[in-house]
């Protein structure tokens, strides 16, 4: 659950830069838009579970000499510090994808607007385009949110206990599967509400902008 | 002093060249009016001036200033020339309150108090006092194109350009947008309009440019361009005009 909550509010605001640097016009930064594509064609295309591999086992073993104490990072099990860096890596690229298709769909003609009353580039995302544009994308971010929650029991496979690896446990030591079904229960107790919540959140925002969706 | 001087400006977008040497002189307090069919150049060109499209060739002079040149800040271009746009383009997110503050707020600088005091006055003026707090969509059309010409002037612009504002409107409701451009007209201020609406351009104009194919065919007073063009594609588009019963 703590993984899930830091690496959600990193993710966030990182795949947002990153949609914007994909969107950043001119050639001046050509290498920049560059390097941001690169980004999210890299960490899209490796699987989840082998860069959780590749970092939780990898970096540790790296042995690296400011690292003083390798088993512990800021107080916290090293397994799980890198599992969590892996999972933000691979769910930035996604979520940067989302955005940007957000960002795309507003039309051209609001950025124009924008423009052309004296607003820079950087304000005219900031107030005008990424705020439609993340309205328009809550669904599919609720999506990559839930696969993230989800995915987090990947995390365990490095060893860390999380609610998955908890149930295993638990399982192995009474033969009894309840634990499983605790689990899952528990990951529906917060996407189930947090998918409602949305949904309400989405509905009264049209309600308060138009006057009648079918009626017009 | 002219407030308005295009030299020889040209526009390509691809192959297809959409402006091929425009000259056009708006002095200030002048309002001049666009007319030609679609695609003769006329939006393209309000575009150039707001620096929305680079241009290919040519100068633009902003009160004896070049806006074309290069080191320019496009910015600052910006806030002085207002545009409305014939789709509105107010931003859907926001009440028309913040539609109005935020460029004055954002591009000027201005405290939140001091633009929704003058945001209000404008509102007034245009009979949208009680619409500040409403989102756009809940406006008419006509509501919504006089909060976007509230909007942009907001920013106080020395010249305001007006691409075809009516031609997304009921019929019903061209009257209260012309209303507002009328008594804009009255308060002296500079104006370049692309228009469809021939009695209005007839009426409000002091000169009248007829684009073809994009270049200036014919310029002139509203009586000369309306009663006796000297053109004859001029002659015929007008011809066509008066036979669709919009003259």
């Amino acid at each position: 659950m703590k993984i899930f909550c830091i690496a959600e509010v990193v993710i966030l605001f990182t795949a947002l830069g990153l949609a914007v640097i994909r969107g950043l016009p001119g050639p001046v930064f050509f290498p920049l838009r560059l390097l941001a594509i690169v980004y999210s064609d890299v960490f899209r295309g490796i699987p989840t579970i082998l860069l959780v591999y590749l970092l939780g086992f990898g970096i540790p073993a790296l042995g690296l000499a400011y690292v003083s104490e390798p088993e512990l990072l800021w107080g916290v099990p090293a397994e799980m510090v890198w599992g969590t860096v892996a999972l933000i890596l691979v769910y930035t690229a996604y979520v940067s994808e989302v955005y940007r298709a957000g960002i795309e769909s507003v039309h051209q003609s609001q950025n124009a607007a924008a423009r052309s009353l004296g607003l820079t580039h950087g304000q005219s995302l900031r107030y005008v385009v990424v705020p439609q544009a993340v309205r328009r994308v809550i669904p599919p971010l609720l999506n990559d949110f839930i696969g993230l929650q989800k995915d987090t029991a990947l995390v365990a496979l490095i060893g860390v206990v999380e609610a998955f690896r908890q149930s295993q446990i638990d399982s192995a030591a009474t033969f009894n599967f309840t634990p499983y079904l605790a689990t899952a229960l528990m990951f529906l107790l917060v996407t189930i509400p947090l998918t409602r919540l949305t949904d309400y959140l989405i509905e009264r925002d049209r309600r308060r902008r138009q006057t009648g969706a079918i009626a017009i | 002093m002219s407030s308005l001087r295009l030299e020889d400006v040209h526009k390509s977008f691809g192959k297809v060249e959409v402006l091929r040497g425009i000259d056009l002189e708006v002095a200030e307090h002048d309002v001049v009016c666009l007319i030609g069919a679609s695609g003769s150049g006329k939006s393209t060109l309000l575009r150039c001036v707001n620096r929305l499209e680079p241009i290919d060739r040519g100068r633009i002079f902003v009160d004896g200033n070049e806006i074309t040149a290069s080191g320019i800040d496009v910015n600052t271009v910006r806030r002085g020339i207002g545009i409305v746009f014939q789709a509105f383009n107010l931003f859907p997110h926001m009440t028309v309150l913040d539609n109005v503050t935020l460029a004055p707020k954002k591009a000027l600088g201005e405290s939140t108090a001091e633009a929704e005091t003058r945001a209000a006055h404008l509102l007034e003026r245009f009979g949208l006092a009680d619409k500040a707090a409403e989102y756009p969509d809940r406006l008419s059309g006509g509501q919504q194109q006089r909060a976007a010409i509230v909007r942009a002037l907001a920013m106080r612009p020395q010249l305001l350009l007006l691409d075809e504002v009516t031609s997304a409107l009921d019929p019903e409701l061209v009257g209260e947008v012309l209303d507002v451009i009328r008594e804009l007209a009255a308060g002296d201020m500079t104006m370049v309009i692309a228009t469809h609406e021939m009695s209005f351009a007839r009426e409000i104009a002091r000169q009248v440019c007829f684009l073809d194919e994009g270049i200036i065919l014919e310029q002139g007073t509203p009586d000369q361009i309306f009663t006796s063009p000297s053109q004859p594609r001029t002659q015929q588009f007008l011809d066509r005009i008066i036979r669709a019963g919009r003259l």
